[in-house]
């Protein structure tokens, strides 16, 4: 252990260190001979996002931490170990490819073990596309640790320089004379080597790349198609329970009296009845589920009187300081310069996660010591979380990651797997929660509604003059404008999830949050300014601009897409949008269809071009691009909760519309060669750009500008309505 | 009350001692720890919960385990035979058709029974045909592939 800087929370340290040392000893334990590889992870960019998305009382504040590990074994196999959890995001298969590149190992060889809280390294979580962007460096670097530890030592048993040394599969080879050869299996074999990664090792260009680069499919896939693939629902132990956990029917709402005489009929049920959490539990699922039925709840209404109309001005009104985001030049002297002014406010509504898999946890809780398997973003957070709960010390509680179905940010708190440790220690048997889909949309921690404001004007060569710019309750990430605008500021006002008591139920983290709603305001407002100054909307932004990124991404898409530039609306149909997000720069372009008489979208041919950097599995990269733009459709076309006093009227999948195989546009995606440049977000920027990219084309098809988020069939036919042009 | 319901699954037959009223889906993931099988919805608005029932593809969230009384049950973990996996499986592994995986076993036993009644589709009436099973990753474009490919293997073509 290194030691700890001193952090403003003294009473943490001895917390902080009686943590990782039994962890460490643990790792020791399990891997007792063979190399092993610790690496310290010093918190950079991407960290105060963890920190907003899930403060944890527990997080490392200096660079003692050991973050990401493996371990060679006797046998020449590859065991690596990372916090971070598979949701079909992909890492399962990005991470053992950079590490059998850095390695110079076949990827057969390696396994992997992630999201167990004993045995895998500390980590803040998954999201933010941060997996492959950040902490593949950190992991890139440990394997070129380890390469180079074990080239030295085959340099010692062959007798020759280091230099001399390639290595292929696993096989170190004297180049001189290949019938000298070391296996690293042999090299390591009865030996406790570990080294603890101090100086950044050099990392192989990517002109040396074998592996890196070269699409893979996904490494899961078979136990996915056949069924074996273990979710946390999945777990069965002797014994145990499934529970089902009363929910008060309104945010806000509290439980004056519960009757529970009628379970007393029904065999094998088990009440738990606590202040604040009362459940019935049984050995069959749709047995609780039926018992939960039979109980007779009085509540006292919500207090809240919001509803999904007057929350905007509500999120408008609320007194909060704003932040500067970012600014420039003179916004006073940038109004002088306006000849014409456009004043807007932009829309979005609240939208669920709504991941195929509910929340689930199985808990064993015994002599002391608690066992959860959960479908988590965040194992670390959960064991706090968990531990909090019970009153135990955090290393007495164990969480394991099993395959995640889906998490898109909603998975980032845990409040199933706390629920299942509750009731495992108050039954004294394993509990299972698997919350119904019911629970799941109502205890969802909500993409926030929220308000975009801009403020600006064309000068009289048509460029933008001023850029005043302020987005509330979305957070500021992808809110400072792309352009080359000399008067500007960028202001937010709370964050997607800060400060607390503004909405009335809980929100967090949604895929890329806050882009999407910056994305949508400030690209559907851009392309306003360009109709205005009369230009084609990919002219006027690559006259604005200045960002050869930008400007890289703009012109591919106009390339690939065959534009011909007009000047909208030139009732084609076709909209364009960019944006940076995770690092990574975007440009789409696409053709919609309106149907006047329903209202209703159509988006016929979409097309992403990204560039991120340099591109481990250029196969999964792609697929989250098309993932990214077809859950886009979502919230661009249909998601929105409704509620009213606390209670939501979106329940199930009957009434919240999740994009479909029949909404399916063409996508086509393209990737930008940029290999020279560090890795960035994959999993998270095509996401922000749907919304904008389909406004800008409606309004090209009809002349009507969209300014609220989703643009439902009814929003549509109001706005063709009062331009006069439904049919 | 309990009762005894027969039928085969996966090809082995089963008779189990069971409420005849209660839901298969819960009975296979429980009683019979067929957990390939998932919960989604509950109410038929997803298809995560697909099994086949005599080749047909069946909501197990919404039918009660009585009515497969001596039917032919297959479920995820069924599809495959002698350890051989069934084309529409290697064709979602080889065309990326999923990401977290949580839809697919319903996917796939979708479209078996959709390829089954369509043995040569066309893009859309794969479209039209999986409509009704979501997926919240956005796998959808690979999983139409996937079936348009299941469907030439299966015809005894090379899978594209």
């Amino acid at each position: 252990m290194s030691i700890r800087q001193a952090t403003d929370q003294p009473g943490k340290l001895a917390l902080e260190a009686a943590i990782s040392l039994p962890t460490r000893r643990e790792f020791l334990k399990r891997f007792g001979t063979g190399l092993m590889v610790w690496v310290v992870l010093r918190r950079s960019a991407g960290a105060e996002e963890s920190e907003a998305a899930h403060p944890a009382t527990f997080r490392p504040r200096s660079a003692g931490d050991f973050n990401a590990f493996l371990s060679i074994g006797e046998d020449g196999h590859v065991t690596c170990l990372t916090g971070k959890i598979e949701m079909g995001q992909g890492p399962i298969t990005s991470l053992p490819q950079m590490l059998a590149e850095d390695l110079d190992v076949s990827i057969d060889d390696i396994s992997i073990i992630m999201g167990d809280t004993e045995l895998c390294p500390f980590d803040a979580g998954t999201w933010g596309s941060m997996t492959t962007s950040f902490f593949g460096n950190v992991w890139r670097a440990a394997a070129a640790e380890a390469r180079s530890v074990l080239l030295e030592m085959a340099a010692e048993t062959l007798q020759v320089p280091v230099a001399r040394l390639t290595v292929d599969q696993g096989v170190v080879v004297d180049s001189k004379d290949p019938s000298r050869r070391v296996t690293y299996g042999q090299l390591t074999k009865g030996k406790k080597i570990e080294r603890r990664l101090t100086v950044k090792p050099s990392l192989k260009a990517p002109g040396q790349f074998k592996i890196i680069g070269k699409p893979l499919l996904r490494r899961d896939s078979r136990e996915k198609v056949t069924g074996t693939a273990k979710y946390a629902g999945d777990l069965r132990m002797p014994g145990m329970l499934y529970a089902r956990v009363l929910r008060v029917p309104a945010h806000g709402a509290k439980l004056k009296h519960v009757d529970t005489s009628a379970l007393r009929k029904i065999d094998g049920v088990v009440l738990v009845q606590q202040a604040d959490l009362v459940a019935v539990l049984h050995e069959l699922p749709d047995v609780a589920d039926d018992a939960l039925g039979k109980l007779h709840a009085e509540f006292e209404p919500s207090p809240s009187t919001l509803d999904d109309r007057t929350i905007y001005a509500h999120l408008e009104q609320a007194k909060l300081e704003p932040t500067v985001v970012a600014q420039g030049g003179d916004i006073a002297a940038g109004r002088a310069l306006a000849v014409r002014r456009l004043d807007q406010t932009y829309l979005g509504a609240y939208v669920a996660h709504a991941a195929m898999e509910t929340h689930a946890a199985l808990a064993h809780v015994e002599g002391g010591k608690a066992t959860v398997w959960a479908s988590t973003q965040n194992p670390f957070g959960a064991r706090e979380e968990i531990a909090q709960a019970l009153g135990l010390p955090i290393p007495s509680v164990r969480v394991i990651t099993p395959f995640v179905g889906g998490g898109f940010g909603g998975k980032t708190f845990n409040l199933q797997a706390v629920e299942a440790a509750r009731l495992a220690k108050e039954t004294g048997r394993p509990v299972q929660v698997m919350w119904t889909r019911e629970e799941e949309f109502f205890n969802d921690t909500f993409r926030p509604a929220a308000v975009v404001k801009i403020q600006s004007g064309l000068d009289s060569a048509g460029r933008i003059a001023f850029w005043d710019y302020e987005v509330r309750f979305a957070g500021d990430r992808a809110s400072a404008h792309l352009y080359d605008i000399a008067h500007h500021r960028t202001s937010a006002v709370g964050s997607f999830m800060e400060p607390p008591g503004f909405h009335p139920f809980p929100v967090g983290a949604w895929r890329a949050p806050g882009s999407s709603n910056n994305a949508f305001a400030r690209e559907s407002h851009v392309d306003q300014l360009a109709s205005m100054a009369g230009v084609d909307p990919i002219e006027f932004r690559m006259r604005q601009q200045k960002d050869p990124r930008l400007a890289r991404v703009l012109k591919a898409a106009a390339d690939q897409w065959g534009w011909k530039p007009g000047k909208a609306p030139s009732g084609r149909g076709l909209g364009v949008a960019c944006g940076a997000d995770a690092g990574s720069y975007v440009a789409a372009i696409a053709e919609v269809e309106v149907d006047r008489t329903e209202g209703k979208i159509k988006v016929k041919r979409i097309l992403v071009v990204q560039e991120m950097g340099l591109v481990i599995n250029p196969a999964g990269a792609r697929i989250q691009i098309e993932g990214g733009i077809t859950m886009g459709l979502g919230y661009a076309l249909s998601e929105e909760m409704h509620f009213k006093d606390g209670v939501l009227r979106e329940t199930n999948f009957d009434s919240y519309v999740l994009p479909r195989f029949s909404w399916l546009p063409k996508i086509e995606t393209v990737i930008l060669d940029a290999d020279d440049s560090p890795p960035n977000g994959g999993g998270e920027p095509a996401v922000i750009l749907p919304g904008a990219v389909i406004a800008n084309a409606v309004h090209d098809a009809t002349g009507v500008r969209l300014l609220e988020l989703p643009m439902s069939p009814a929003r549509v036919k109001a706005a063709l309505a009062v331009k006069g042009q439904v049919t | 009350m309990p009762d005894t319901v027969s039928f085969r699954l996966n090809g082995q037959p089963v008779r189990i001692s069971v409420a005849p009223d209660r839901t298969l889906l819960w009975v296979l993931r429980t009683d019979l720890g067929l957990t390939g099988t998932k919960f989604g919805c509950g109410i038929v608005q997803c298809g995560a919960c697909t099994v086949l029932v005599d080749h047909r593809a069946v909501r197990s969230c919404s039918v009660d385990v009585k009515s497969v009384q001596g039917t032919d049950v297959v479920t995820i973990e069924g599809l495959a035979s002698d350890g051989k996996l069934h084309p529409i499986q290697e064709a979602f592994m080889a065309h990326d058709a999923l990401q977290c995986g949580f839809c697919t076993p319903g996917m796939i036993l979708t479209a078996y029974d959709f390829l089954r009644r369509h043995p040569n589709p066309t893009r859309e009436e794969v479209i039209a045909g999986m409509d009704d099973n979501l997926c919240r990753c956005g796998a959808h474009v690979r999983i139409v592939d996937a079936i348009l490919a299941a469907a030439t293997a299966m015809r005894g073509g090379s899978p594209s």
